[in-house]
């Protein structure tokens, strides 16, 4: 079947073609935003780096203009900054004035460890309610859904803070402030991981109830399969597959979460860069973090796609 | 008229005694949001050097913060801001979601392909990250935080209204309307706009619960309203210094949130299950 490998690849270039599509117009929306900065940039760069608030003569003016380009024409400046991003280069910050991706560089990882620990502790946990929830009994079922539905619009920050006061202020089993530590990394890794399996439970609990009344199923416990055995080895790979799905989407949503929770629990990563850089309005920092959290999304979503075709194979060669 | 009743969405029964409880909560917030004095004597402002940072107690159920006022008299008179910046920020979200929704549908073509790509890639960013980028772009105050917000939950609406525009537009009144002369724009006021229009008012009430939590984060950030407010997120803000010593400052305030968003999203849910079967 030479033809529809063929075409499930070509189907998986055309979307890596459209993921670039998509940063280029992520990356246009910031160039953009940036020049929506009230009056004149060199001028409010000047404030910002002097504290003071006043006219500037353009001889003083000049080496900000020189240095940041903002005397070219705008289709010139934007030309540039996208020229530069495909070199690896997302501006000068404003603040610390030095590039970008030094800033952000080694911010990177503790907040992929900490979205992607998030993510799958939200996955064992959704699971885990699922299967030992969903149609169990009036009481059980009930429990499992009221508890989605409770973590699932709970705020991050509310959830890291009740965690921070009981953990670690009164229970003292996990530091406050806990940097990288593996210790330290459990209160926010919950922070994230518990409203999103309230999220992932409910999405996989519906799907579930559905499939449970497939005849599928019916036939398998005919053959003698245990309960357990039909949930695991039937129910649970059609089940998954919604939240599959809305995992790409999530890890976007994780990454905003790690903004608070590496805030509440003074956790370095890209987070707390971010919300410095929003403070002092250090434009390139925030646009920088902005367009690598957008390119993260975007390849989480071809993930998403591949990991969808591994457990559901009647995608792989399909269409 | 069959058609119409085969289209009704499956009613869901909701427990009866959380609406009550969630239109208690509502009822409550708009009674301190609009009279705030109903619901407590004392003063948000009031200063008490003898009783700074006590805990909940009969006398201050919510405690004190640093300076000894009473935190739910604090939390109560921040409700008319917090409940404003929720209502302020749908309100935009929703404008622009008109606007990009609707043009979209209507004009079709290359421009609904750019509009239409231009909201998936806005959508495509966590709202806070968008958010964040506004209060960059503007410095934060009271305004920038309701802009931002409504700019960082308008793409998720400016396609529901899209769609709806477009499933609308296939109905057989508007073909009708159309057909007896009626002028374009008289057709689009008068019929399709209602029409789409109308499913979305419970996620209207739903948007303002969700803007409400998204606001209260940037608050919580200290990138929303300065300090002296007792806006709900400026508490939180306010309080975190004393995290290790006084919980209260931070679980109320927080908890209140949290109540009243689920009240909302409770009633827009109801709400949902009666338009749905309202509408035809």
């Amino acid at each position: 079947m030479p033809t529809s490998r063929s075409n499930a690849l070509g189907r998986f270039a055309g979307k890596v073609v459209s993921s670039v599509g998509v940063i280029v117009a992520a990356a246009s929306v910031t160039f953009f935003a940036q020049l929506a900065v009230p009056g004149d940039r060199a001028t409010a760069l000047m404030n910002l780096q002097t504290g003071q608030e006043k006219k500037w003569t353009p001889e003083e003016l000049a080496p900000l203009n020189e240095r940041f380009g903002f005397d070219k024409p705008v289709i010139v400046q934007y030309l540039r900054y996208l020229g530069g991003l495909f070199r690896g280069d997302l501006g000068t910050s404003y603040t610390q004035k030095r590039p970008v991706t030094e800033v952000i560089g080694g911010q990177l990882l503790p907040s992929l460890t900490l979205t992607v620990a998030a993510l799958a502790v939200a996955w064992v946990l959704a699971l885990g309610v699922t299967l030992l929830t969903v149609k169990r009994g009036r009481f059980l079922s009930g429990l499992g859904s009221t508890w989605e539905a409770l973590t699932a619009s709970l705020p991050h920050y509310w959830v890291g803070i009740v965690l921070l006061v009981v953990f670690a202020v009164e229970l003292r089993i996990f530091p406050i402030i806990g940097g990288t530590s593996a210790s330290g990394t459990v209160l926010p890794v919950l922070t994230l991981a518990i409203p999103l399996a309230g999220f992932l439970g409910q999405v996989t609990r519906d799907e579930f109830v559905q499939v449970l009344e497939q005849p599928f199923v019916t036939t398998a416990r005919t053959r003698g399969m245990s309960d357990l055995g039909v949930r695991l080895r039937h129910v649970l790979r059609h089940a998954v597959l919604p939240a599959i799905t809305l995992s790409g989407w999530a890890l976007g949503a994780l990454v905003a979460g790690a903004v608070i929770a590496e805030n509440i629990f003074g956790r370095p990563g890209i987070g707390q860069v971010l919300v410095t850089a929003v403070n002092t309005r250090d434009l390139p920092t925030v646009t920088g973090i902005v367009l690598v959290v957008a390119a993260i999304y975007v390849v989480a979503n071809l993930l998403v796609d591949l990991a969808y075709a591994v457990v559901d194979p009647r995608l792989g060669g399909a269409r | 008229m069959t058609a119409a009743t085969l289209a009704l969405p499956r009613v869901v029964r909701l427990p009866r005694i959380g609406t009550v409880l969630a239109a208690t909560v509502v009822v409550l917030v708009l009674v301190a949001a609009v009279a705030p004095g109903l619901l407590t004597h004392r003063s948000p402002t009031a200063i008490d050097l003898t009783a700074t940072l006590r805990g909940p107690s009969w006398a201050h159920w919510f405690g004190t913060d640093d300076a000894g006022r009473d935190l739910l008299t604090r939390v109560i008179y921040g409700t008319r801001q917090s409940l404003g910046i929720g209502l302020g920020a749908t309100a935009i979200a929703f404008l622009i979601a008109v606007v990009l929704g609707f043009t979209a549908a209507l004009a079709g073509g290359v421009v609904d392909g750019i509009i239409t790509r231009i909201v998936e890639v806005a959508f495509a960013f966590p709202a806070l990250l968008l958010a964040l980028l506004v209060i960059a772009v503007r410095g934060p105050s009271l305004a920038t935080e309701i802009i931002a917000v409504g700019i960082g939950s308008a793409p998720g609406y400016a396609r529901m209204v899209r769609g709806q525009v477009l499933t609308v537009r296939q109905a057989g009144y508007i073909e009708a309307a159309a057909a007896l002369g009626h002028h374009g724009f008289t057709v689009i006021r008068r019929h399709l706009f209602p029409n789409a229009m109308r499913p979305l008012v419970a996620v209207v009430t739903l948007g303002v619960g969700q803007s409400i939590v998204w606001a209260s984060g940037l608050s919580f950030l200290g990138l929303g309203v300065p300090p002296p407010s007792s806006e709900w997120g400026a508490l939180l803000d306010a309080g975190r210094v004393h995290i290790t010593t006084s919980w209260w400052l931070e679980i109320l305030p927080g908890l209140v949130i949290v109540l009243v968003a689920l009240a909302v999203t409770t009633l827009g849910r109801t709400l949902q299950n009666r338009l749905g079967g309202a509408s035809r």
